[in-house]
Formats: structure tokens, C-alpha cells, sequence
């Protein structure tokens, strides 16, 4: 595990260098380390953001000076302080075996109507299957919510089949609907808000993604794990609804 | 208790220091791009440092008041009116029922935050009272300001005005309240990819000045200027960013992200501009040339104690004026 800077207001906690050759087992360290931080609630921690490998961890310098005071560098304190915590969370782990079952499994329905899917040709051509395939093949997988960025509620999923894996559009869409399900290189995800995007659209949910009036405002979190349920347009209507 | 949009301006939206606690899931910080510019100015009103007030980009805005209030105002170099009587930054004025405030183009900079005694009161989302105007939430309806906009303020208190003639004789520091510089250099700590560029690379970086592009916005500055090349070009896995990354893309031309950049970002970060001088790079615009200076994170974190102390005798100091 490394500790590194970002700014002089937050640091990054690297779980594991790479994600790709491990994702399920970094998604599972990722997750664990980033629940341990937040009920140790580090005084003068603000907040935490895992990503793919990461944790980061914002802080208030001013606070964490005062905690370390004696002298003591704001850095290295909060570092310490974070390798403990991390340290006894994965003595507890040891004593308590975490299971699959643990991690939530959440059901997406998708309809991948043409109207919804313009791009849904392109990822079949590309992957020299046809579009039924793809649409099989994209809603029997399970995926995992590897971070939640780009825009609100906007997961980023890992696990997509390798076939399916197709390069962004050359010039990106100016604005794409919000629920429009994409996929972009070796992902897929889903773009919670009305906003531009260089994915390939292959469906939409009716789901709402993100909703700022309630909490946690996203449907989704990291480490999630996540299916696609194939629907049909009736089904999208009654569910939009 | 309300204020009347008669103009909005170019770009002016509700901000109070930004939203936090949502980073997991997505949702920038946002906020003033200068939070310490409206901690300032609240104070100068006898506001809590984290009321909600107004960011206002390029000028252009005229407010009307239904009522007594005091206002104040830190940012860019504005020429700013009541009626026709100039309020400068950093000052605490009076403004009766009925009086407009008007913000002309600015001479420096492009931002300014105006506090008004017991602040914008937008509904709470998500903790924060700021627009989020890339999500649409937050703020007044989720949006910029637009001519007839009609703003509830908060409660009317008496002793936020009681102690003050016309404009008031009591300022904050210069550099607090006018920030702004044509050519500011930023103080940087050094990024986790640093070592990722050649020596060429940091030696340009660190002494040659780069220009700010037409297409920067709340959610970062990007930069013209020498190319910055990577050793190589592996993909980064994505993490985190936050306003201050300085990120530099394929391209070669850096950005700095400010308060409204995204949450994660996969692009190598070269450097962060240190917390304290956000308030510059906050006021950054198209033309303007920046240098970047490298300082330690230990004396990043020794001017950010030093400023609150002076914040805090600041604060002392105004409450014999104003209670």
C-alpha cells in the first residue's frame, strides 16, 4: 500500500498498483479499505473517493495540523494515522471471513431498442457478431462498479465481455439522453444526466441514476456488483413512468 | 427579505464553500472558485463564513433590494456601484430598501463574490446551497442567474447593518480582497506523475510563462504554452483529482482543475497548485500569462496555518466593529 499526496488538501491511498490483472480481487480491497477509513473518521478527514486501485482521502490541513501538533508534519501524521486503520481493519478481516453475498448485486433494466441504441451496429460490426448477440452477451454478464465519476452517478463498469470491447467515437456526441447505456473501450456505464459523451450507445434504462433530493443520491456505489435486464420498450414506458 | 435580478450578467450563480461528503459518487466540490474571497466578504457582513452568496463572472449584474442590507464584496478588479456611488473590495456597506447594486466589466481578473447580510437562502441540496451548473442542481433552480430572477434572502438582523454609515471605514488586507494579477506566478507541489516527465519537460514547466486559453470555465484553466511530453505513453489508471491538479493530456497543454472539475480524472498529474493560491488561479482569464513556482508541501501546509491565524485575528478584530 502507498500514500501519496494530492495537493496539500488530500492524499491517495494505492490498495494495488494495477487493476486490470485483478479487478474483483482490487474492487474487493478498494471497497474494504474504504470502509474501514470511513468508520475510523480520522479527525480532520473531510471525505473519501475510491477509484479503481485507490482511496482518496480529502482533509482539512489546517485541522490535521492542529491534531498533529508537536511539530509534526501534516502529511506523515495523516499517513500514519491511515496505515493503522488500515492495518487493523485487515486484522479484523482475518478473524471474519468476508463473503460475494456481502457485496450488493443490483438488477438494471435496459431496452435496446433501436431508437436507444444508434451505435448498437457499430459494436456489432466491430466485434463481427450480430446485434442480438451483443445485446445477449451485454445483459448475461455481471458487471462490478469500479468508481462513480465523470459525471454524478456516472458508474464506470468492469467486466465488460472482450468482444464487446469497442473504441470511443471519433468526435464525441454533444449531448447524449440521460439513461443511455454505452460502452467506451473496455467498458460499459451508464450516463446518469443529459450530457455530452464519446461512448458507443447500445440502449437506455428508464432508472434514475442520480437524484440529487435523495441519499445517497446515486443508485450505484464502488464495488457494486451489477446485471443488465434486457426490456422492451413497453416495459421501458411502464417503468419510466 | 428578497432581491430582485434586474440583470444577470454574464455568468453569475449561487455559491456558498462547495459540497462535500458526495465525492463517492460523483459529485464535484463546487462552491465558490474562491472560497476564501467569500469567507471574507461573509465576515465583512457578520455572516457565518459558509452563507451563501453570489459568484459573478465578467460583471454585468444589477441587483435590486427589498429590503435594508449589508453587503461586501472580494475578487477580480470591478468597478462596482451603489446607485452611482463606487463600493470598493473588501469594504462592508449599507444599502437601503429600494437601492440597486450594479457590477461593471472588470479591469483584472474575472470573478468576484458578493455577500449579502444573512445570505442567499436557496433550499440545501445535498449539504451545500451552490449551483451545480454542470449536474443542474443546487443553487437557484439549478442554474445561472437571468434577468428578473427574484431571490429570497435570509432573516433581516439589525446589528448586521446597525454599525455601518454609508460604506464602512474597516477593510480586510489588500491581497485578500483583491487577489487578482495580470501575470501571477502559482506555487505548486509536485503530482504523483511527476517523475513521469523529463527533465526538459520541468525545466520548461517551472520557468516559462503559459497562457491562458479562451476555454477555460469553472471546471478548469487550460493553458498554451511549451508541450509537455510524457516518457511514455501507458495508460494511468484513474483516480482522483481535485480542484488545484495540474493534468496534463496527450496534448501536452496542462489544465488546472478548479472547483467545478469532475471527481476522477485519468490523465498524468504533473503538479497542484497550492491551496492558498486558488484565489489567483481563480481569476485567471483568456490572455492572461502564469508562471508555476515549486514550494514544499510542509511550507504548503505552514501558509495555509499561517492565513487562518491571521484569518482568526481578523475575525477579532471585526467584531469590535461590527457587534
Amino acid at each position: 500500500m502507498e500514500i501519496v499526496p494530492l495537493g496539500d488538501s488530500a492524499v491517495i491511498v494505492r490498495v494495488r498498483e494495477q487493476f486490470e490483472d485483478a479487478p474483483e480481487e482490487t474492487l474487493d480491497g478498494v471497497v474494504r479499505t474504504f470502509r474501514h477509513l470511513r468508520n475510523a473518521a480520522i479527525p480532520g478527514v473531510i471525505e473519501l473517493a475510491p477509484a479503481y486501485t485507490s482511496v482518496a482521502v480529502f482533509f482539512d490541513p489546517v485541522a490535521v495540523t492542529k491534531e498533529s501538533a508537536k511539530g509534526g508534519d501534516a502529511f506523515d501524521w495523516l499517513a500514519e494515522r491511515i496505515r493503522a486503520v488500515v492495518a487493523a481493519g485487515a486484522d479484523r478481516g482475518r478473524r471474519v471471513r468476508t463473503t460475494r453475498s456481502d457485496v450488493r448485486l443490483v438488477e438494471i433494466p435496459v431496452c435496446y431498442d433501436p431508437e436507444f441504441a444508434p451505435d448498437l451496429d457499430e459494436v456489432a460490426r466491430h466485434a463481427q457478431i450480430s446485434t442480438k448477440e451483443v445485446v445477449d452477451l451485454h445483459s448475461t454478464t455481471e458487471y462490478r462498479v469500479a468508481c462513480i465519476g465523470f459525471v454524478p452517478g456516472f458508474p464506470f463498469l468492469a467486466g465488460l465481455p472482450k468482444k464487446l470491447a469497442t473504441p470511443r467515437r471519433d468526435v464525441p456526441r454533444k449531448e447524449i439522453p440521460a439513461g443511455s447505456v454505452g460502452v467506451g473501450g473496455a467498458q460499459t456505464g451508464i450516463y446518469p444526466l443529459r450530457s455530452p459523451g464519446g461512448w458507443n450507445l447500445i440502449g437506455r434504462t428508464p432508472l434514475r441514476l442520480f437524484d440529487p433530493t435523495k441519499n445517497p443520491p446515486a443508485l450505484l456505489q464502488a464495488g457494486d456488483r451489477v446485471r443488465f435486464r434486457a426490456i422492451t420498450r413497453q416495459e421501458f414506458e411502464a417503468l419510466k413512468r | 427579505m428578497k432581491m430582485i435580478v434586474t440583470r444577470g450578467g454574464f455568468l453569475t450563480s449561487v455559491q456558498d464553500l462547495g459540497r462535500t461528503g458526495f465525492r463517492e459518487f460523483g459529485v464535484s466540490l463546487g462552491g465558490a472558485l474562491d472560497p476564501f474571497a467569500l469567507r471574507v466578504a461573509n465576515l465583512l457582513v457578520d455572516n457565518d463564513e459558509g452563507a451563501a452568496g453570489l459568484e459573478i463572472t465578467f460583471g454585468g449584474l444589477q441587483l435590486h433590494f427589498a429590503d435594508e442590507r449589508a453587503v461586501a464584496w472580494c475578487g477580480g478588479e470591478f468597478d462596482v456601484q451603489i446607485e452611482s456611488m463606487p463600493l470598493p473590495a473588501g469594504h462592508a456597506a449599507r444599502l437601503q430598501a429600494g437601492e440597486e447594486l450594479k457590477f461593471g466589466r472588470p479591469q483584472i481578473g474575472c470573478r468576484c463574490w458578493l455577500a449579502i447580510s444573512s445570505g442567499v437562502d436557496v433550499p440545501v441540496v445535498l449539504g451545500s446551497r451552490s449551483t451545480d451548473l454542470r449536474a443542474n442542481f443546487g443553487g437557484f433552480h439549478g442554474r445561472a442567474l437571468r434577468d428578473g430572477d427574484e431571490l429570497a434572502l435570509g432573516e433581516f438582523r439589525r446589528s448586521q447593518t446597525a454599525a455601518i454609515e454609508g460604506i464602512s471605514s474597516w477593510t480586510a488586507p489588500y491581497d485578500w480582497v483583491s487577489p487578482a494579477k495580470r501575470g501571477p506566478t502559482l506555487r505548486f507541489v509536485r503530482g504523483v506523475d511527476w517523475s513521469q516527465f523529463d527533465d526538459l519537460t520541468i525545466e520548461r514547466f517551472t520557468s516559462e510563462p503559459f497562457a491562458v486559453s479562451p476555454d477555460s470555465d469553472r471546471m478548469g484553466a487550460r493553458f498554451e504554452g511549451p508541450e509537455l511530453k510524457r516518457k511514455s505513453n501507458v495508460d494511468l489508471v484513474s483516480e482522483a483529482v481535485a480542484p488545484g491538479t495540474i493534468q496534463v493530456p496527450p496534448s501536452g497543454k496542462p489544465i488546472l482543475l478548479l472547483g467545478d472539475c469532475q471527481t476522477i480524472g485519468g490523465y498524468p498529474k504533473i503538479a497542484y497548485v497550492i491551496t492558498l493560491d486558488l484565489s489567483m488561479a481563480a481569476q485567471l482569464r483568456a490572455g492572461d500569462h502564469v508562471r508555476f513556482s515549486e514550494v514544499s508541501l510542509a511550507d504548503a501546509h505552514q501558509l495555509l496555518l499561517e492565513r487562518e491565524r491571521e484569518l482568526e485575528r481578523f475575525r477579532i478584530g471585526l467584531s469590535l466593529h461590527v457587534s
